[in-house]
């Protein structure tokens, strides 16, 4: 059997119906590519565009990367898809010790400064 | 390892987890993408905390411009989408595309390390902003520097498949290879994402 792993193949065996599936797939992964090119440009447009209060525009960007990083996870990296329940579940942790960790770094060495 | 795999009919439709071996890798490299995720918002939070910090050297709205940054960012985020692509080629077998995507995500990661290379060493000559110069110049430099390492190793490993498998054709061995290399891929351009909207905007927006 194992020489079955290091055997090129002449043929897939996607299934008519698989194939419309990864087709549809790519269709939806190029939107979600035009979507974030749309979200960056909103991004740089609201920063070069000098009247716009930085009150705003940093609440702004933020949630446009945010949005921006969902994509690129879910659909790019396929957190989407059925079976990746842990992928899941080890990225949501990484991010809930991320975020107080990232609060009390920035308390701590910005407004405190110890 | 494959005992459970038929391969009668042809390549897998997912071959990256059709093998035991490719599960375990797939698995595996999520644990670590979630720990790189928080030793990234560590960096991240070092360098909120401490980039007002300039003890009199240059700040970042004085060195910061954006068409740089937006070329660097599109230019890797093209090369998220090629790496995305090359897998869709991966999983229809059609291996010559699938090497012609992956070429073409390595030249555009390499335009982006150039680009950031040429920044670094503007601002290091020409704008006065060494490592050492302030603890916001340490902390920019080790958080963007720690990008581009990731960039550099994302490129070697993609060059290091391209190579050892430039013969083969796709296989259930070097599948969850290429697979992987794209996520660390993928990964890398979110943290991008980051360092763009935190680091530069937020500086050039004035916050």
């Amino acid at each position: 059997m194992s020489d079955e792993m290091s055997k090129p193949f002449d043929k897939s065996a996607l299934t008519h119906e698989e194939l419309l599936k990864i087709n549809r797939e790519r269709k939806i992964q190029i939107t979600a590519f035009a979507c974030m090119i749309f979200l960056t440009l909103l991004a740089f447009i609201a920063v070069a565009m000098e009247m716009i209060a930085p009150g705003f525009t940093v609440p702004f960007i933020l949630l446009l990367a945010v949005v921006q990083f969902a994509l690129q996870l879910f659909y790019f990296m396929h957190l989407k898809d059925k079976d990746h329940e842990w992928p899941n579940a080890f990225m949501l942790t990484g991010i809930v010790v991320s975020t107080p960790a990232v609060i009390a770094l920035i308390l701590l060495l910005g407004v405190t400064k110890y | 390892m494959s005992d459970s795999v038929d391969v009668s009919k042809g390549l897998p439709p997912n071959p990256e987890k059709a093998t035991l071996e490719g599960k375990n890798k797939f698995l595996g490299f999520w644990v670590f993408l979630g720990g790189e995720t928080i030793m990234f918002a560590t960096f991240f939070g070092t360098f909120l905390g401490l980039r007002d910090g300039t003890a009199g050297g240059p700040s970042a709205s004085e060195l910061f411009s954006l068409p740089l940054v937006f070329i660097m960012t599109m230019l890797l985020l093209t090369s998220s989408l090629t790496s995305v692509l090359a897998m869709y080629s991966m999983k229809k077998n059609n291996f010559k595309n699938m090497m012609v995507l992956t070429g073409v995500t390595v030249l555009l990661g390499f335009a982006f390390l150039g680009f950031e290379i040429y920044e670094f060493y503007e601002y290091v000559h020409h704008g006065g902003l060494g490592f050492t110069t302030s603890a916001f110049g340490s902390s920019f430099y080790s958080l963007v520097g720690l990008h581009g390492a990731h960039v550099t190793f994302g490129l070697f490993w993609f060059i290091t498949l391209m190579i050892r498998y430039s013969r083969t054709g796709i296989t259930l061995t070097n599948a969850p290879k290429f697979y992987l290399a794209s996520l660390y891929w993928h990964f890398i351009d979110v943290v991008w994402v980051f360092i763009f909207t935190v680091v530069y905007l937020m500086a050039i927006g004035g916050a």
